[in-house]
């Protein structure tokens, strides 16, 4: 319930988006809308070409050989041939749309099939595909177009439909890497539990999952197509009966200096084409992640926000007393977070909190998922993102007012004054270095490494790790959990802070380390004579740590108090039903379960 | 009576990451039954082995030795097509409601898959789904929307009701309140308790927390390291453990009263001071 609650209260944050079909979402965009136009149109003039020339594509007349554009009859005029080069134009595009067709078509079919199949059905079939694949690419495809010439005939068909196969391992890869992520999904366990089929689970939840990137893969691979077909003819592979951009440019090449104009018309059509389809494509994949993705207004607002506010917190009022007791380790007065919304209003989140953390004193923050509890501790670590805007008539720590400082000398009281422990201690350490170097990097300010390092090692001692030096040189995935928060302990009270805030320190960890490390923090508290401030949902651990709590609703206190009066007569109607619903020790289930013989019957056994 | 699922000496090794390379045993000669009608709670800490032998008994994890007994009928080493006619009868509830349900389908479409997968028509599939909804108290409107509108004590009825789609006679819980709060948390065991008793549905309910153990279990199972080390009725095995490992688990979970978990904790720091 870290940085995750504060995505989802960002997102919830944002107001409820219409959440319109992808094909409207990219009909929205101008890139989108235009691309999809030009390509219609480029398509539409190759499939009634008939209509639009005058002149079939391969009638030659000796008259308009080398024609300028504008010949009565020959718009963009004549080749050296003699034939019409508009009419000429208007065929390739056909045989581009084909070769991107089959190209894309069978490269499409054939890595998708064997992707879903690699990814999904195991091992075995993986590598086995895997190799193939991978032979698939070290392949010349040249040669083969070559070697199957007498076969095919040199029919642009044939040869696309081999460049296909060839293009495949792509969209096999991509589709097997997004299989082999979605696989392990619990929803695709619950469909196998539920009696699905193989192909119904491929084709109902892991196709539809994926399907995004494999359209958007479509539409570069169809340019790719279309690149190798004109290529293949420019160069004279294959039939040279069919008119082609290829071919098209491969005769204007040959009057580059006297006709130059001829280049131009297939290279500037068969540009427009590729170009409006990879353009589409972007499009789509841009439409596809706007659904998660704030809309340019939003982001605006949010731009804006924060440009309004330079300083991390803000302080509500001019001059608010400073009614920060010397006594006091942690004072908040009226904190507020807020997200803006679209339409300008300030979505709060926490709402007027305040509290008190005396020095050596545990104060336990507890409230259900979207109390805010999550959201008042990073406030007061500086850690939320740009768009919360956070206000207090008083936010100190040690005396020292957090209002109005920025950024860069609040990290310094992060790394002094404030320490944090996270909930989740394996996704707070980077997996690419060993413990050691990431717990010195933090010291490395006030003193030497060889210092650090000493230090270091006899606070891993001291958290309870068993072989310091060997923990110092792993890295994160070689220790487990418990181990984790351990280093992460150690790596927090490191500069001897004066506060510590806790985040769920023990949620993601099994009781029996999680009673451990509750003895630790409070044996550390009590040495150290640190403050904490505990976020929790668990009255077990508050009961365990705290002297005082604050309950938290919907962004509100509604109550503050001793540990055991909260428990034990707990005033707000809220903490009385929280404190009830707690699954008490002393039921246990009584009702027996309808075959109890057959338990009795076990026991004597 | 016969028990409704019989393991016996069951074991399961994951296969290793090289060739012929070995793995350590994940279950070790798991022997337990559920009776009809009845909860087993499977209690033990994260790599104890006890969601393994909850993917066992589904069919989603592959047992290397002994075997899995359904009704009577062996299904340790079922075919996926063999397995599929199991689905009536045996169900499961993650524990995690925010990744059970496939977010691009609406909560119809997910409590309407099972049912349409045994071959019932779509308008009789129909029917079922708001009478799955409102046994697990959620509103018939919620049929036409999407899994990311719902909270997460929402999403695991929805789970529920999916388990419950088959009317089967057993049901593996995998921890399905531990990612809930604490309110939610004590509504939906009363729910699965009150299911309990109107159809007679067995649960394996495999948690690590105590006191939701307590709630809902006849029995208890304890799992450490791929073994049960206890078994026996909640009662008994939650006041007077007899392994070493329940007793310390007993003792670390946290009591929600402060001066009883002082005495709690004074208790255990002794016995592991007497252990050292």
């Amino acid at each position: 319930m870290t940085t995750t609650e504060i995505d989802n209260i960002a997102a919830v944050s944002a107001p409820e988006k219409k959440r319109s079909g992808v094909i409207r979402r990219l009909l929205k965009k101008p890139l989108g809308l235009i691309s999809l136009i030009v390509l219609i149109v480029i398509v539409l003039l190759g499939v009634f070409a008939q209509f639009f020339s005058a002149h079939d594509a391969t009638f030659t007349s000796l008259q308009v050989v080398n024609a300028p554009p504008g010949t009565p009859g020959y718009i963009l005029g004549a080749d050296q041939n003699g034939r019409d080069i508009w009419a000429r134009i208007l065929v390739s595009i056909n045989v581009s749309v084909i070769s991107g067709l089959i190209g894309a078509g069978v490269a499409t079919l054939v890595g998708t099939l064997f992707g879903l199949l690699a990814g999904y059905v195991g091992k075995k079939t993986d590598a086995i595909t895997s190799w193939t694949f991978n032979l698939l690419m070290t392949f010349p495809a040249l040669v083969l177009v070559l070697v199957l010439s007498p076969v095919t005939g040199g029919a642009y068909q044939a040869t696309m439909f081999i460049f296909g196969l060839f293009l495949a391992p792509s969209t096999y890869r991509l589709v097997r890497n997004l299989v082999v992520g979605v696989k392990n999904e619990l929803y695709v366990d619950a469909a196998r539990v539920s009696g699905l089929s193989n192909r119904r689970i491929l084709s109902r939840h892991v196709l539809y999952v994926v399907r995004g990137p494999i359209i958007i893969s479509v539409s570069f691979l169809a340019t790719a197509a279309i690149g190798i077909q004109s290529g293949l003819a420019f160069l004279g592979v294959g039939s040279t009966l069919t008119p082609s951009f290829g071919s098209m440019t491969s005769d204007a090449f040959i009057n580059v200096y006297s006709y130059p104009l001829q280049l131009v018309w297939p290279s500037v059509v068969q540009a427009l084409l590729t170009s409006a389809l990879i353009l589409l494509g972007n499009a789509y994949r841009d439409a596809l992640t706007d659904a998660e993705r704030p809309t340019r207004a939003e982001r605006r607002a949010a731009a804006s926000a924060a440009a309004t506010r330079t300083r991390m917190v803000r302080a509500r009022t001019a001059g608010a007393p400073d009614v920060s007791s010397a006594r006091s380790l942690l004072t908040v007065r009226n904190l507020s977070v807020g997200y803006a919304q679209t339409d300008g209003v300030l979505k709060s989140v926490v709402d007027g909190v305040s509290l008190d953390v005396a020095p050596g004193e545990i104060v336990g923050l507890v409230g259900e998922s979207g109390s805010g509890k999550t959201q008042t501790a990073f406030s007061i670590l500086g850690l939320l993102p740009p768009e919360a805007q956070v206000e207090a008539d008083v936010l100190t720590i040690a005396g020292d007012s957090l209002v109005a400082k920025d950024s860069r000398e609040l990290r310094k009281m992060r790394g002094s004054v404030i320490a944090y422990i996270p909930q989740e201690p394996m996704s707070n350490l980077d997996p690419s270095f060993t413990i050691g170097s990431q717990l010195v990097e933090g010291l490395m300010a006030g003193m030497s490494r060889k210092e650090a390092k000493a230090t270091i090692l006899q606070l891993l001692a001291r958290v309870g790790i068993a072989d310091p030096e060997r923990t110092f040189a792993s890295y994160p995935h070689q220790i487990s959990g418990g181990m984790a928060q351990r280093v992460l302990i150690a790596g927090a009270v490191a500069s001897r802070p004066k506060l510590l805030i806790a985040d769920e320190p023990t949620t993601a960890l099994d009781v029996t380390i999680q009673a451990e490390i509750l003895d630790l923090l409070r044996d550390l508290q009590g040495e150290l004579g640190m403050g904490v401030l505990l976020v929790t949902h668990n009255f077990g651990v508050v009961a365990d740590l705290c002297d005082r709590v604050v309950v938290m609703r919907n962004g509100q206190v509604v109550e503050t108090g001793k540990v055991r009066a909260i428990f034990h007569e707990p005033a707000h109607e809220y903490t009385q039903q929280l404190i009830a619903s707690i699954l008490d020790e002393n039921t246990v289930r009584t009702d027996p379960a309808p075959h109890s013989d057959m338990r009795e019957l076990e026991e004597t056994k | 009576m016969t028990a409704l699922l019989t393991i016996d000496d069951l074991r399961l090794r994951y296969p290793g990451r090289g060739f012929r390379s070995a793995s350590p045993e994940v279950l070790r000669g798991i022997s337990l039954e559920i009776a009809p009608g009845e909860t087993l709670g499977l209690v033990g800490e994260s790599g104890s082995g006890k969601t393994t032998l909850g993917r066992a008994v589904l069919g989603l994890a592959n047992p290397t030795g002994g075997s899995i007994t359904f009704q009577g009928e062996d299904i340790t080493r079922l075919s996926q097509k063999q397995r599929r006619p199991l689905a009536k009868r045996l169900q499961v509830i993650f524990q995690d409601p925010y990744t059970s349900l496939n977010p691009v389908l609406q909560i119809s479409e997910i409590l309407s898959e099972p049912i349409v997968a045994q071959g019932v028509s779509a308008a009789d599939s129909r029917k079922t789904v708001s009478r799955l909804l409102d046994q697990v108290g959620l509103p018939s409107n919620a049929a036409q929307r999407y899994p990311r509108e719902f909270s997460g004590g929402q999403r695991q009825r929805v789970a529920i009701a999916r388990a419950l789609a088959l009317e089967p006679r057993l049901i593996v819980c995998d921890e399905p309140v531990s990612a809930l709060d604490l309110s939610t948390q004590a509504r939906v065991l009363d729910l699965l308790v009150d299911i309990q008793r109107n159809t007679g549905v067995s649960y394996l309910f495999i948690t690590h927390d105590l006191s939701v153990v307590r709630h809902i279990s006849h029995r208890v199972a304890v799992m450490y390291k791929g073994e049960l080390v206890e078994t026996g009725p909640v009662a008994e095995v939650t006041t007077t453990p007899q392994h070493e490992y329940t007793r310390s688990l007993l003792l670390s979970a946290p009591t929600a009263d402060p001066d009883l978990q002082r005495e709690r904790r004074a208790l255990r720091r002794r016995l592991r001071e007497a252990a050292a």
